[in-house]
C-alpha cells in the first residue's frame, strides 16, 4: 500500500488523535505556569500536567493505531454553511441578549438558525423565528419569570 | 418497620399536588422528546436544568427524573410505529415491534411495551428501595482513597459499555477530566486556564457542555443530509392484549426485568446493553426463534422491560454514591448541586423526604406513563408531523436561553457554540461524547479525592492498594479494562452494538 493510501485510510484516526494531542499539549504547557508541587502536596498545576501528558500519549497511540489498522471510513459531508449559521446564531444571542434584550436577540438567533436548514425560504424562516420568540417569552419570562429585559438598553424606546 | 415508614414519607412527598404536577410535566416532556428524533433526554434535561433553580429541590428532581424514564416510553412508540427509535435503547424494540405494526398489530405491540415497561419500572423501583439504603451505609465508611478508586472504576466501566473505539473513549474521558479542571483551584484559589476571564473562575458550565455536545452537535449531524420524514401511521386499534398474548409475554417480561435491573446498576450504557442482552436471551430460550424479526411479541416485551428496569436502577449509583452511571445521571448530579445538595450516601439520612419522595415519584410516574402512552397515543404520533426545520431552531432557542439563565452569563452561551462544534467534529471522527461528559462531571471529584488521599497518606501512593475496599475497586477497574480489551469480548461487543443500526 502506498503511503498516501495509508494516510487516507487513517484520516479519521489521525485527525482525532491530533485533536487529543493539541488539547493535551495545551493543558500540559499552560499548567506548568501554575505551581506544580509534589505528590504529597499537589499544586494546582499537578493534575492538569499529568492528565495533559496522558492525553498526548493517548493521542499518539490513536494516530499510530490508525496508521497500522485504520477503519477506512470516510468522514462524510460536513454542512459548513449550517454549522457556521448555528454558531453565529448562538454567539449572537450570547453577545446581545443583555444589550438588545431577549426579544430582538432571540428573534435574530432563531432566524439565523432557521436559515441553517435546507431550502429555508425567507418567509417561513421569519414566521418560525417570530413564533418561537413569542413562545419562549411566554414560557421563560411570563411563566418562569426569567429576569431578562424583553427590550434592552441598546434600543432607545 | 422502618422501610414502610420511609415509603410512607415518600408517598406523602410524591403525592403532594405540586409534586404530582411536576412529575406529570416531566414524564409528558420525556415522552415528547423520546418520540421526537433529533432530541433526547440528555439535551432536554440540560436545557431545563437552569430553570429548575427556583423550584423546590424535590420537585425539580422529580421532574428531571421523569424526563429521563419518560423518554424510554416515548422512544418505543416511534420504534414500533415508524421504525425510528427515538432513543438508542428502543432500537431493539423496533426489530419486532415495527414488524408487528406492519402486520396490523401495532395496538398489541404498544400495549406490550407499555405494560412491560410499567411492570419493570415497578420492580426497578422496589430494587431501589431495597438496595439503596444498605449500600449507602457501606458507602458512608468510604474515605478519600475509596472514593478515588470508585470514580476510577466508574469511568473505566463506562467505556467498557460504550460504543466505538475503546482508545478514543479513554481519550475522551481524559479530555473531559481536563476540561473539568478549568476554573479556580479549590485548594489554593489559583484560577486555572481562565486567561483572566472572570466568568470562567467557577469553571466551564456543565449545562453548556451537555447542551453543546448532545443538543447542538446532534442538530449539525441531522443537517448533514436532507431528510424528509414521512409519517405513515394508520389508526392504531385494539390497544389491549388477548389472554394468549398475556401468557406469552409473562416470562419474557420477568426475564427482561431481572436482567435490566441488574445491568442498570453498571456504569455506562447499562439500559442499552440490557435491551440488547434480553433480546438475545429471549431468542435463545424461545421455542420458535425463527419468529424473531418477524413480529415476535416476546421480542418487544423483553427489551422494553429490560430498558425500563435499567432506567430505574441506574439511579442507585447516583443516589447512594453520588456517582453518575451515564450522562443523564451526570446531569442529575448537577441538578442536586444547583439545589445545594451533594449527591451521595448522606442524602438518605440528611434529606429523607427528598430521597424517598423521588423514588416513590418514579413509580407514580410510571403509572402516569401507561395512561399517557396508551389512551393518548394519538397525540404523540401527531407530534411526529412537526417538521425538523421548526424543531431545530426551537432546540437552539431553548439551548441558548437555558445556557444563559443559569448564571446570566454570556460565556455560558459561547461555550454552547464551542462544545457544539467540538462535539460535532469529534463524533464525526468516531469519538462518542458521553465519556467526555462523565469525565467532565467527575473530574473535580477525582482531583479532590486524589489530593486529599495523598495528604492523608503523606504522599504515599500505596494508600490506594493497601486499603482493602480501595484495592478491590481498583482490581475491578483493571479487570473491566482487561476484559474489554480481550479480542473475543471485543468482537462480541462490536456485534452487540452493531445490531442497533
Amino acid at each position: 500500500m502506498t503511503p498516501t493510501l495509508a494516510i487516507r485510510r487513517a484520516l479519521k484516526d489521525i485527525l482525532a488523535g491530533s485533536v487529543f494531542i493539541a488539547f493535551g499539549l495545551f493543558f500540559a504547557v499552560v499548567s506548568t505556569t501554575y505551581e506544580v508541587g509534589s505528590p504529597l502536596n499537589m499544586g494546582p498545576g499537578y493534575i492538569p500536567l499529568v492528565l495533559g501528558g496522558i492525553l498526548v500519549l493517548l493521542g499518539i497511540i490513536v494516530v499510530a493505531k490508525g496508521l497500522v489498522a485504520g477503519e477506512g471510513e470516510t468522514i462524510g459531508t460536513v454542512p459548513w454553511r449550517s454549522a457556521a449559521l448555528v454558531v453565529v446564531a448562538v454567539v449572537f444571542f450570547g453577545a446581545t441578549v443583555r444589550g438588545l434584550g431577549l426579544v430582538p436577540a432571540l428573534f435574530v438567533a432563531t432566524l439565523l438558525s432557521a436559515f441553517a436548514g435546507h431550502r429555508a425560504g425567507v418567509i417561513p424562516a421569519v414566521v418560525i423565528a417570530g413564533g418561537l420568540t413569542m413562545l419562549c417569552v411566554l414560557i421563560f419570562v411570563v411563566a418562569l419569570q426569567l429576569r431578562v429585559p424583553l427590550i434592552g438598553p441598546w434600543i432607545p424606546v | 418497620m422502618d422501610l414502610l415508614g420511609n415509603l410512607g414519607l415518600g408517598l406523602e412527598t410524591a403525592l403532594r399536588p405540586e409534586n404530582l404536577l411536576y412529575c406529570l410535566i416531566g414524564v409528558a416532556l420525556g415522552t415528547a422528546v423520546g418520540v421526537l428524533p433529533g432530541i433526547g433526554p440528555t439535551a432536554t434535561i440540560a436545557m431545563l436544568l437552569p430553570i429548575t433553580f427556583n423550584f423546590e429541590p424535590v420537585s425539580s428532581l422529580i421532574m428531571l427524573a421523569g424526563i429521563y424514564y419518560g423518554a424510554q416510553y416515548g422512544g418505543s412508540t416511534t420504534a414500533i410505529l415508524i421504525n425510528l427509535p427515538g432513543e438508542t435503547s428502543a432500537a431493539v424494540t423496533a426489530i419486532d415491534g415495527h414488524e408487528m405494526a406492519k402486520q396490523g398489530r401495532a395496538g398489541p405491540a404498544l400495549a406490550t411495551a407499555a405494560l412491560g415497561s410499567f411492570f419493570a419500572g415497578t420492580v426497578g423501583t422496589i430494587v431501589l428501595v431495597l438496595f439503596a439504603p444498605p449500600l449507602a451505609r457501606v458507602a458512608l465508611s468510604f474515605g478519600a482513597p475509596e472514593y478515588f478508586s470508585l470514580v476510577v472504576l466508574g469511568l473505566i466501566a463506562s467505556i467498557a459499555l460504550a460504543r466505538g473505539s475503546l482508545l478514543k473513549a479513554l481519550a475522551m474521558i481524559v479530555l473531559g477530566l481536563l476540561l473539568g479542571t478549568v476554573g479556580q483551584d479549590t485548594y489554593t484559589g489559583t484560577p486555572r486556564f481562565t486567561f483572566g476571564v472572570r466568568e470562567l473562575f467557577g469553571g466551564i458550565n456543565f449545562v453548556s457542555v451537555a447542551v453543546g455536545m448532545f443538543g447542538v452537535a446532534e442538530i449539525l449531524r441531522n443537517l448533514e443530509d436532507e431528510q424528509t420524514r414521512t409519517v405513515m401511521v394508520k389508526k392504531v386499534q385494539n390497544l389491549w392484549l388477548t389472554m394468549k398474548e398475556f401468557r406469552s409475554i409473562a416470562a419474557p417480561v420477568l426475564r427482561g426485568t431481572a436482567l435490566g435491573s441488574a445491568l442498570g446498576i453498571l456504569p455506562g450504557g447499562g439500559h442499552i446493553l440490557a435491551a440488547f442482552a434480553s433480546y438475545s436471551v429471549e431468542k435463545r430460550v424461545s421455542r420458535h426463534p425463527e419468529t424473531f424479526g418477524h413480529g415476535a411479541i416476546e421480542g418487544v416485551a423483553a427489551p422494553e422491560s429490560a430498558n425500563n428496569a435499567a432506567a430505574q436502577t441506574s439511579f442507585i449509583p447516583l443516589l447512594v454514591l453520588g456517582l453518575p452511571a451515564h450522562p443523564v445521571m451526570a446531569l442529575m448530579v448537577g441538578a442536586f448541586i444547583i439545589q445545594g445538595i451533594t449527591p451521595g450516601p448522606n442524602v438518605i439520612t440528611d434529606e429523607p423526604a427528598l430521597f424517598w419522595g423521588l423514588i416513590v415519584s418514579m413509580w407514580v410516574g410510571n403509572l402516569f406513563l401507561v395512561l399517557l402512552n396508551l389512551p393518548l397515543i394519538g397525540i404523540w404520533v401527531k407530534m411526529l408531523t412537526i417538521p425538523y426545520r421548526v424543531l431545530f431552531p426551537a432546540i437552539i432557542a431553548f439551548a441558548v436561553i437555558g445556557g444563559f439563565s443559569l448564571g446570566l452569563n454570556a460565556y455560558d452561551v459561547y461555550a454552547i457554540a464551542f462544545f457544539g462544534i467540538l462535539g460535532y467534529f469529534l463524533i464525526k471522527l468516531g469519538c462518542e461524547p458521553a465519556p467526555l461528559l462523565l469525565g467532565f462531571v467527575l473530574g473535580p471529584l477525582l482531583e479532590d479525592h486524589l489530593r486529599r488521599a495523598m495528604i492523608i497518606s503523606r504522599g504515599d501512593p500505596s494508600v490506594f492498594v493497601t486499603r482493602p475496599i480501595s484495592l478491590t475497586l481498583l482490581i475491578l477497574a483493571l479487570g473491566a479494562l482487561v476484559i474489554t480489551m480481550l479480542p473475543a469480548i471485543r468482537q462480541k461487543r462490536e456485534v452487540v452494538f452493531k445490531e442497533e443500526v
